[in-house]
């Protein structure tokens, strides 16, 4: 159990230098101008390329979710938690069975 | 969910103010469970647009269409904006209202110029290149996962400008900290999907 | 001009035939009738504050259970008049379009817009009381939910008489319900976008009870305390969730095909047809277990209330309805084995299929052995359950036949199948809303329905139900496909039929003498004083019948599992506990924001139906408008005061 909530006040936060949010956009940008020249600045094979910018792509997301969107928080973070893996699970059942599915469209 | 010593309205006193009451604390969940379902949403939008990437009918492919300057532009745009509701965030946890309006405001243009940008990047490829939605099977999952995504940017530029008239109005309380948190919730959810249009069509279009 | 008019009205209207035309005559007599008895009574200010902008989830329930048995009575005059047509070989009562038409409604409505909202309905008026809340999660996004569910089903049914309906089957395969084959594409829109609308309300409902559940269970009850009926909810909720996008997407998209032109399904244009089917099972296969994981748990409580013993093997109970929610997302391929997929495709999801049928087995037997040494009451509600028990197992151990690839070769699309998913949708999911409307009709209104009635309808259904479906199997295997609006003498298949088309008339009779019993009931019904007619074990018999605005004057303290039987047995033995002082309760203001905004969508449905954009935009515009205007509620509770429930609670007996 994620005890997040002790640690954040209902007092204002203190004023400083918003370090998470600007290491947040820097990685994010890092990663995307990365994935570019993975995908068109290298030649490597296409199932190999296409693997690594996927990987890329969901690391961005997570730096989204734990840097931006406070995914830990709340009175009972499990909740959203499970909630967004379950939505994974279907979002990965949909995309891999109908590739798999219909493949023949590739 | 296991049981826990501390009640929910025991844990929600020393909370972020837009947790501090149950109606925001069961709303913000709720949120949460919302967007796990639109994950769905789109997921559906890229298993029909990944199939659909090689009918291309008589029309043109990913390859001839895309042209990375635009896209890179957008997602540049639609980042930073990520970033400035993030801060936005911060100015409503220290339960600074001008800060948080100062920071939505940006947030509003730059969504504003990504919707611009990717308007624009349709009236290119649909009229100037000739490649409209009913042409060919990829074209209609291409503009319609693209379009789907721009919809919901559109509909949280007018949610935000709603927020950003009610901070204005009553300052940072528990029920507009409710809001605006949600909101940035909702960007930084659409900056989510659009990492994987960039990645899944845009990239993935130019490599194969 | 009057030409123009005459060819216009002669399309807009649905024409030629006379049954057509006595469904007109019979709409607008009712319609008038509504009317006119509202205002000879004065009672159209009662019906707007108390029903039509109510954010009661007890309100809510009941509107769902209404709408619900008036669509099922809509359903099961398609399903008569689609056996009368198939009694004998060659008959001319249907001719095919009409046919089509009406079996492809009778599908939708039976699904969509009665299986979903019957359930709805029995969950907004059980799970809150069930876990000692007052209301739900979002009781302004429940009123707004039923009225999407209303308006779209009023859309779809609107077909039958303007414009016509649509005749591509409720799974609207493609591509015969394209722009293609389907060129007019009106009565295909209206599936699109009554379905809709519709299931947009059914995935805000999904949020709501999750959450509900979630969070607002009374003070000590642990997930592992709650009843097995609010547990169904909560795995329903999450298919629900997790389901309903892909649909909304499979429909928009079907819908863009006809209005916008693009090429989804569409053959020409390097569209896939068969990518309709593989989206619409992705949401179609999860909806099979949201239509049957709720009535599990109404038959658990019925159950275990009616043969005095606690529910056997909870915790099995819950862990396969947990299995059946992630093995539920894995098996949409079975609905489509013949469409020419690769082998080691049929294969998984073969195996899928039949291990989804382990943890189903599993709740059987935790039925039976629930049942065993029990001191079983045959009352009304009891006998539905018991009778879901066979006959439901049937439809499963056919299910296991179909989901042999192989075998389905031959199975596929005949009378069989029918059969098949008529057993588990009736001997489960209609047997279990009955069960559920007779078991808790008391709580809804303060009196019972007559025993005696009930067992009427419910022995003239049940054995009409074996009469109709399992002739059918045997049929299916003669060589009898689905969807033939006839078929020539000489098959062997005629005397079949026959039989057949007598059972489905004796479910009918089973039905009205239903209807019959909620109307002598509602005169002559045993009233409810005690607020615990069955003696129940869960918390909301608790509370007195009908339940109170608040639902609970104290929020009580759960310590156990059937949590009710518990405080009973500690007041027997003198243990209970001091009534405390009332305090205010927070409940949440009425609005007409969700009945105006769901009326607009309608409007904008409508619209794009017949491709008027004029209609359909400024209708769009008006959603917009009403949901900016609800950002701008801030005035949206109030408070009961203490001498107003102590009032309340001494009119109901509560207080000495």
């Amino acid at each position: 159990m994620i005890k997040e909530y002790k640690n954040t006040a209902v007092k204002p936060e203190p004023k400083g230098f918003p370090w998470k949010q600007v290491v947040g956009l820097f990685l994010s940008l890092a990663l995307t101008f990365l994935a570019l020249w993975v995908a068109l600045g290298l030649s490597l094979p296409v199932p190999i390329t296409l693997t690594v910018i996927v990987g890329l792509a969901i690391i961005q997301a997570l730096i989204q979710l734990f840097m931006f969107m406070h995914f830990t928080e709340g009175t009972d973070p499990s909740h959203q938690m499970m909630g967004i893996a379950f939505g994974l699970f279907v979002a990965f059942a949909m995309v891999a069975g109908t590739l798999w599915i219909m493949a023949f469209m590739l | 969910m296991a049981a826990s010593s501390l009640s929910d309205s025991d844990k929600r006193k020393n909370m972020p103010l837009e947790y501090t009451t149950e109606e925001g604390d069961l709303r913000i969940v709720g949120f949460w469970i919302f967007m796990a379902s639109d994950l769905v949403l789109f997921s559906t939008l890229f298993a029909t647009y990944l199939i659909l990437q090689g009918s291309i009918g008589n029309g043109p492919s990913a390859k001839d269409l895309f042209e990375i300057g635009p896209v890179m532009a957008e997602t540049i745009v639609l980042l930073v904006s990520s970033f400035t509701c993030g801060l936005g965030t911060l100015e409503l946890r220290r339960h600074n209202t001008k800060g948080l309006i100062f920071w939505f405001v940006v947030t509003l243009i730059l969504g504003l110029i990504f919707l611009g940008l990717e308007i624009n990047e349709f009236y290119v490829y649909s009229v100037q290149e000739g490649a409209p939605i009913h042409l060919s099977a990829f074209l209609s999952g291409f503009y319609i996962l693209l379009g789907t995504h721009g919809a919901h940017v559109t509909l949280g530029i007018f949610w935000v400008i709603c927020i950003v008239i009610q901070l204005a109005q009553r300052g940072v309380t528990p029920v507009t900290a409710r809001k605006a948190f949600m909101a940035g919730l909702y960007w930084h959810f659409l900056d989510v999907v659009w990492i994987f249009i960039y990645t899944a069509v845009y990239l993935t279009g130019m490599v194969i | 001009m009057i030409e123009n008019i005459k060819a216009f009205l002669g399309d807009f209207f649905v024409t030629g035939d006379p049954m057509i035309y006595g469904a007109d005559v019979s709409i607008a007599l009712a319609s008038i009738a509504i009317v006119v008895t509202l205002t000879y009574f004065k009672k159209w200010r009662w019906l707007w504050d108390e029903w039509l902008t109510t954010v009661d989830h007890k309100k809510i329930g009941i509107m769902y259970i209404i709408a619900a048995l008036l669509m099922l009575f809509r359903g099961g005059v398609d399903a008569i008049l689609m056996r009368t047509q198939l009694a004998l070989p060659n008959m001319n009562f249907l001719d095919a379009d009409h046919y089509n038409q009406i079996f492809t409604t009778h599908g939708t409505i039976m699904i969509i817009f009665v299986a979903m909202p019957f359930i709805f309905g029995l969950m907004n008026i059980a799970v809150p009381l069930q876990i000692g809340a007052r209301d739900v999660a979002y009781p302004y996004l429940n009123a707004l939910s039923f009225w999407l569910f209303f308006f779209g089903a009023m859309l779809f049914n609107l077909s039958f008489v303007i414009g016509g309906s649509p005749d591509a089957g409720w799974t609207a395969y493609a591509p015969y319900a394209g722009p293609e084959l389907n060129p007019s594409s009106v009565g295909q829109n209206y599936y699109y976008i009554g379905v809709q609308i519709s299931g947009i309300g059914s995935l805000m409902t999904g949020i709501n009870f999750l959450v509900t559940i979630a969070k607002m269970r009374a003070p000590g009850m642990t997930l592992f305390k709650m009843p097995m009926f609010t547990w169904s909810i909560l795995i329903t909720s999450l298919i629900i969730i997790f389901a309903f996008p892909t649909f909304t997407v499979t429909l928009a998209l079907g819908l863009f095909d006809h209005l916008l032109g693009t090429h989804f399904f569409t053959i020409g244009g390097g569209g896939s047809p068969m990518l309709w089917a593989n989206l619409f099972w992705f949401w179609g296969h999860p909806e099979v277990y949201i239509v049957l994981l709720p009535v599990f748990g109404i038959f658990s409580e019925v159950i275990a209330t009616f043969a005095h013993k606690t529910l056997f093997g909870y915790a099995t109970m819950v862990c396969s309805m947990v299995a059946i929610s992630i093995l539920s997302f894995l098996t949409w391929l079975h609905h489509f084995f013949t469409m020419g997929n690769t082998a080691p495709v049929n294969a998984f999801f073969s195996l899928s299929t039949m291990l989804i049928a382990i943890p189903t087995g599993v709740k059987i037997f935790n039925w039976l052995f629930t049942l065993n040494k029990g001191r079983i009451e045959f009352t009304t509600p009891m006998l539905w359950a018991l009778a879901f028990i066979p006959n439901f197992t049937i439809g499963g151990v056919t299910g296991v036949m179909l989901a042999m690839a192989p075998a389905d070769y031959q199975y596929h699309n005949s009378m069989f199948l029918i059969a098949h998913f008529h057993s588990t949708l009736i001997a489960g999911t209609v047997f279990g809303v009955f069960c559920g409307l007779h078991y808790w009709w008391p709580k809804m209104f303060g009196y019972l329905l007559n025993e005696k009635l009930g067992k009427w309808s419910f022995w003239v259904f049940m054995i009409s139900f074996n009469v109709c479906f399992m002739p059918m199997y045997f049929l299916g295997l003669m060589g009898m496909t689905r969807r033939m609006y006839t078929y020539p003498a000489g098959l062997g298949w005629g005397p079949v039929n026959f039989i057949i088309t007598i059972g489905a008339f004796g479910m009918g009779v089973g039905f009205v003498i239903m209807a019959w019993n909620i109307v002598w009931s509602a005169i002559k019904g045993k009233r409810d004083t005690t607020g615990d007619p069955w003696g129940g074990r869960t918390l909301e018999w608790s509370i007195p019948s009908p339940a109170p605005e608040y639902n609970f004057a104290h929020i009580p303290k759960v310590t156990t599992r059937d949590a009710f039987a518990a405080m009973k047995e500690d007041k027997k033995r003198g243990r209970e506990q001091k009534p405390k002082p009332f305090e205010p309760i927070h409940m949440p203001n009425n609005s007409g924001i969700p009945f105006i905004m769901s009326a607009l969508f309608f409007v904008a449905g409508f619209g794009f139906v017949f491709k008027w954009y004029w209609m359909g935009i400024p209708g769009l515009i008006g959603v917009a408008i009403c949901m900016i205007a609800r950002s701008f509620v801030y005035d949206d509770h109030h408070h009961i005061p203490t001498d107003e429930i102590e009032r309340t609670e001494r009119a109901t007996g509560r207080l000495s």
